[in-house]
């Protein structure tokens, strides 16, 4: 978090120093100030771990726009032919995050993507209870599930 | 070029819209529609800013279309999250084709106690939490 703010004001300085007031500039001195960061993160304790945060974050969203692209195709292509080869289900997904913050992302993202609508969360938390709507290979939608939440959680741990 | 960007982008956008409504008409229960409807239609919204933010290419538009991706990135989940389980709690049927439910034994309609089936023998009794609503 300190780590966001530094390279926000880092790039917010470089915008003053140059004068140009445009949004790709203000991207361009964030970039700068990225780099200054890399540079001199083994010196401050504070910033521990943000440089190798933001290509992970950036990796986590082309992942997660892949997926979403993926599965809108799926559920579009079984809504325009006549017959369904969807196989609906409610599946239970164990929980690896803790927090009620971390439940939070990986039930919104799981609810973001087509095919999969979170439904509840047992009363310990243990336990995610999913709307699938393709169950045929439940063993793959699992495996995807987890690999989503194991990304998500990685960006803040 | 890009205006041939732009114009796959809003294409493509209004017939995930359309899809989206196509969708509610033929899916055959609440939970498959909640799957049609918010993700198509929000992923149909984010295109179609995107075009917009490309067609205008000023900071004041791009930075609104940009919060109305965030808004309804932020908000398209939780509104399906919540329709979608009160509708499975109020009991809405299930289509007919549902392959399994995993849910449904976990849950007591009685005390609303839903359980995990991964419970050990000493946490086995639900605790009350402050943030109970009753």
């Amino acid at each position: 978090m300190t780590g966001a703010i530094w390279n926000l004001l880092l790039g917010l300085a470089w915008v003053l120093l140059s004068g140009d007031f445009s949004g790709l500039n203000l991207l361009v001195g964030m970039v700068f100030g990225y780099i200054t960061l890399v540079l001199i993160e083994p010196h401050l304790d504070s910033l521990k771990g943000y440089p190798a945060r933001v290509p992970r974050m950036l990796g986590f969203l082309g992942f997660f726009i892949k997926e979403l692209a993926q599965a809108n195709l799926r559920v579009a292509f079984d809504i325009i032919t006549p017959p369904w080869h969807m196989q609906p289900g409610v599946i239970a997904m164990p929980l690896a995050a803790r927090t009620e913050m971390e439940i939070t992302l990986v039930a919104n993202l799981i609810s973001l993507t087509p095919g999969t609508l979170s439904l509840d969360v047992s009363d310990d938390r243990k336990v995610l209870y999913i709307h699938a709507m393709f169950l045929d290979d439940e063993e793959e939608l699992r495996r995807n599930l987890k690999e989503m939440e194991h990304r998500a959680l990685e960006l803040f741990r | 070029m890009i205006d041939f960007i732009k114009g796959t982008l809003i294409i493509v956008g209004a017939l995930l819209m359309l899809l989206a409504a196509v969708g509610l008409l033929r899916l055959p229960d609440l939970l498959t529609r909640m799957h049609a409807t918010t993700k198509a239609a929000a992923l149909g919204v984010i295109l179609m800013m995107l075009a917009v933010a490309m067609h205008f290419a000023e900071v004041s538009v791009a930075a609104r279309a940009f919060a109305i991706i965030v808004f309804i990135i932020l908000t398209a989940p939780v509104a399906a999250h919540v329709i979608g389980r009160a509708g499975y709690f109020v009991g809405s049927k299930l289509w007919s084709g549902t392959v399994k439910d995993e849910l449904r034994p976990n849950y007591d309609p009685l005390t609303h106690e839903l359980k995990s089936g991964m419970e050990t023998q000493e946490n086995a009794k639900r605790q009350p939490r402050d943030a109970d609503p009753d």
